[in-house]
């Protein structure tokens, strides 16, 4: 039962990340975009998947998607009905489930965070019904499979997994939440493991729609530079295996980091723009310290939202400025969107993987493009590849709608 | 453990807005006239139900937020408020404090349409004021501002279930003492486009829209709970090749029990053969009186649900049942049931 659980435990189990897959512009795969990350790339190209002629970016961070997937349960047919999106998350979940080494069948909560689900069949279902031909084969399966629970629904068909399968549309910290989310299931002792991930394809509707605001910059996007002009979108996906302490232990299963806490606020300044001094911002981070019994002084790197747009680097900035207080000249800071660029309800997974990546392998992930860093800013944004000894990162995710969100990990030694 | 309690609910649906309209409209157990929407290309148009303008105008409408927001945020909006309103907690939240929770399908389908068509006439003019407009929680944003609530706010993507797995998460936020209230709100909107593509997988169910939605809060440690209880929710059973719908429908009433004598069944049932099949099998032999309001004002996806949570609420507390099951048999995700029982009586 959802409700009333039969098994909550007198204490919160601890909860550590056994499994990890990503895919970016960057490539397939821990290894590769680790490697990328750490010497600081980036992988912005001229926009290909659609007609960005009339807009005024160009550019994104498109994901060289593999021709072929990865083994999966699906049969050929289902396969070939696949989107990008639910391509994308199909690589990252089989690295995951791959490296984790669960076992098909189990009881494992899918829950996932996208912004578009499988949009751009939708964008196609429009097109063809405009043309004047409604009966048209292919239309049932676009419906089908534009749909954002699709997705998750192929995710537990292609590895056998039992769900249940829950979306999370909570615009750009959709992917942070869904991790939180999981993290919680696990937390509460309503099972041993749950899978949290997030995932998005570059889609027109959304492309035109930040083209539209005036949020996109022409160049590669410039976190917390003081002459930053906008985001760069981009695509992907990652999900992160996640299980108590107990049940990795039980079975030797291999740690990749652990999960401290996780904080969400609202913000309810406007739609669009996040409070001047980033309130919630405060809030989320506060609240992830608070259930972790965290210090600021004791974070050593922060992965931060940094889309470089003028308003949310300013208002994160100011949060991270009052959050850290006088550790805030010795925090690290950087924003991965200076390589990838903003992947959406992808974006909290797949920094939450950066976290990760950074803690276990101990470096600070640089920051490319940044030439003049805010002056608002207390902190030291990351401009170049180093090596660090610290044990817990913090990763910052906020949206549309003014949800926020927060993920603390530690590394683990 | 946690007790979980229903304490207000409030409706806006083809029938009207207001949990009274939507109350008449099953009571007199006739489905709701049909108004045809015209779909390109097509010949035929379809048959909808859509929501009527409200009489008097809502003062909310004239909030700032909300007067360039999608009918579906309207909806939301107008069916939490109306929750709210009816809160019978005795010691309301403070404002900061409310969850929110919005289980949604099709989302702000309206503007998005419109953008997207805007977009590819000329993307150099598409509309800054719609594209905020068209994502997903949108709708719970506009409550969360209207209602000054900083606490965590979801929404959910997925079929009819979404709103059951709403109602769970919500007890798991109330459990973790983050919030004192959560409001679930269960809401879609009506467009060719929507209807149009359930149309290809249903043709039997009227296309419908509005919004249902639920203040839940914390129930006594010990006692009867005052109004209406939470007893359960199922597990959300997903779909699969290894478990399609007949056999998740199975599962989930496996999950429930029996029923006290004169118990309500309130079905998804949509009026679409096919789409109902599992869940009429499931449900063959419940003794007792069973309700499908969808049949009666349309199917509008978690709205519908959210519906069936509302009625099922409000009969308990009119004191026609002394318990209620909802069935929820998702179009294309899960299959997830509910069960509310009769608390304490409220004072006075």
């Amino acid at each position: 039962m959802l409700f009333p659980r039969s098994n909550t435990p007198s204490a919160p189990c601890r909860v550590v990340v056994t499994g990890a897959g990503i895919i970016t512009a960057h490539g397939v795969g821990w290894r590769v975009n680790a490697d990328a990350f750490r010497a600081g790339r980036r992988s912005f190209r001229p926009v290909t998947l659609f007609d960005v002629s009339r807009q005024r970016a160009r550019l994104a961070a498109e994901v060289d998607l593999p021709a072929h997937l990865p083994p999966t349960g699906l049969s050929a047919r289902r396969e070939q009905r696949l989107d990008r999106a639910a391509r994308m998350v199909l690589w990252a979940a089989h690295e995951a489930l791959t490296q984790a080494g669960w076992q098909p069948g189990t009881e494992t909560p899918v829950i996932l965070g996208t912004t578009a689900g499988g949009m751009a069949l939708g964008e196609a279902y429009y097109r063809q019904v405009m043309s004047g031909v409604v009966a048209r084969p292919g239309q049932a399966s676009r419906v089908v499979h534009y749909q954002a629970q699709r997705q998750g629904l192929d995710l537990l068909e292609a590895f056998e997994l039992s769900g249940p399968g829950r979306i999370i549309a909570n615009a750009c910290a959709s992917g942070a939440n869904a991790v939180g989310h999981a993290w919680e299931w696990v937390r509460s002792g309503h099972g041993p493991r749950a899978l949290g991930g997030g995932y998005d394809a570059l889609v027109q509707t959304l492309f035109s729609g930040f083209d539209s605001l005036q949020a996109l910059s022409p160049t590669p996007c410039r976190p917390f530079d003081a002459r930053r002009d906008g985001l760069s979108l981009g695509e992907g996906a990652a999900v992160l295996c996640l299980e108590s302490l107990d049940s990795a232990r039980a079975r030797g299963a291999e740690i990749l980091g652990e999960i401290l806490g996780y904080g969400a606020a609202t913000d309810v300044h406007h739609l669009t723009q996040p409070h001047p001094e980033g309130a919630a911002a405060l809030a989320a981070m506060r609240a992830a310290c608070a259930c972790a019994g965290v210090r600021p002084d004791q974070v050593g790197y922060v992965n931060a939202h940094g889309t470089g747009t003028p308003l949310n680097d300013r208002a994160e900035a100011l949060a991270l400025n009052v959050w850290a207080g006088e550790s805030a000249p010795r925090l690290p800071v950087s924003s991965t969107k200076a390589g990838i660029g903003h992947l959406l309800g992808a974006a909290g997974a797949v920094e939450a993987l950066v976290c990760l990546m950074t803690l276990r392998e101990q470096w600070l992930p640089p920051q490319p493009g940044l030439e003049e860093p805010d002056p608002v800013c207390l902190f030291p944004v990351v401009t170049q590849a180093r090596e660090a000894r610290f044990d817990h990162a913090l990763s910052n995710s906020f949206g549309f709608g003014g949800a926020n969100a927060t993920l603390l990990f530690r590394r683990w030694a | 453990m946690t007790r979980v309690v229903v304490t207000g609910w409030g409706a806006v649906s083809p029938a009207g807005w207001g949990v009274a309209a939507l109350w008449d409209a099953l009571a007199r157990e006739t489905p709701l006239p049909c108004v045809p929407l015209a779909h390109p290309g097509r010949e035929r148009p379809l048959l909808t139900r859509p929501v009527p303008p409200p009489r008097p105008r809502p003062e909310f409408l004239g909030h700032p937020r909300l007067r360039r927001a999608s009918p579906l945020a309207h909806y939301v909006v107008a069916a939490a408020l109306e929750a709210l309103a009816g809160d019978s907690a005795q010691s309301p939240a403070a404002p900061g404090a409310v969850g929110i929770i919005a289980c949604l399908t099709a989302g702000c389908v309206n503007y998005t349409k419109r953008f997207y068509d805007e977009t590819l006439r000329d993307a150099a003019t598409a509309s800054p004021l719609l594209f905020p407009e068209t994502v997903f929680n949108a709708p719970a944003s506009h409550l969360a501002a209207l209602l000054g609530s900083t606490a965590e706010s979801g929404t959910l993507v997925g079929d009819e279930g979404t709103f059951l797995q709403g109602l769970a998460l919500a007890a798991d936020w109330l459990a973790r003492e983050q919030v004192s209230g959560v409001v679930v709100v269960g809401a879609d909107e009506l467009d060719w486009l929507v209807g149009g593509a359930m149309n290809l997988f249903a043709r039997g169910a009227v296309h419908a829209a509005g919004a249902g939605a639920v203040c839940l809060r914390r129930g006594p440690r010990e006692g009867a709970a005052r109004g209406v209880e939470l007893a359960g929710v199922t597990d959300a059973w997903s779909y699969t090749a290894r478990l399609p719908p007949e056999r998740a429908a199975r599962a989930m009433r496996e999950q429930l029990p029996a029923g006290l004598p004169g118990e309500w069944l309130m079905l998804s049932a949509r009026g679409d053969r096919r789409l109902d099949a599992a869940e009429q099998a499931a449900w063959r032999d419940w003794p007792g009186p069973r309700r499908a309001p969808q049949r009666v004002v349309g199917a509008a996806f978690n709205a519908g649900a959210a519906w069936q949570v509302v009625l099922a609420s409000d009969a308990i507390r009119r004191g026609l049942t002394p318990a209620a099951i909802v069935s929820v048999v998702g179009s294309n995700q899960q299959a997830i049931g509910a069960r509310f029982v009769a608390g304490e009586a409220p004072a006075g």
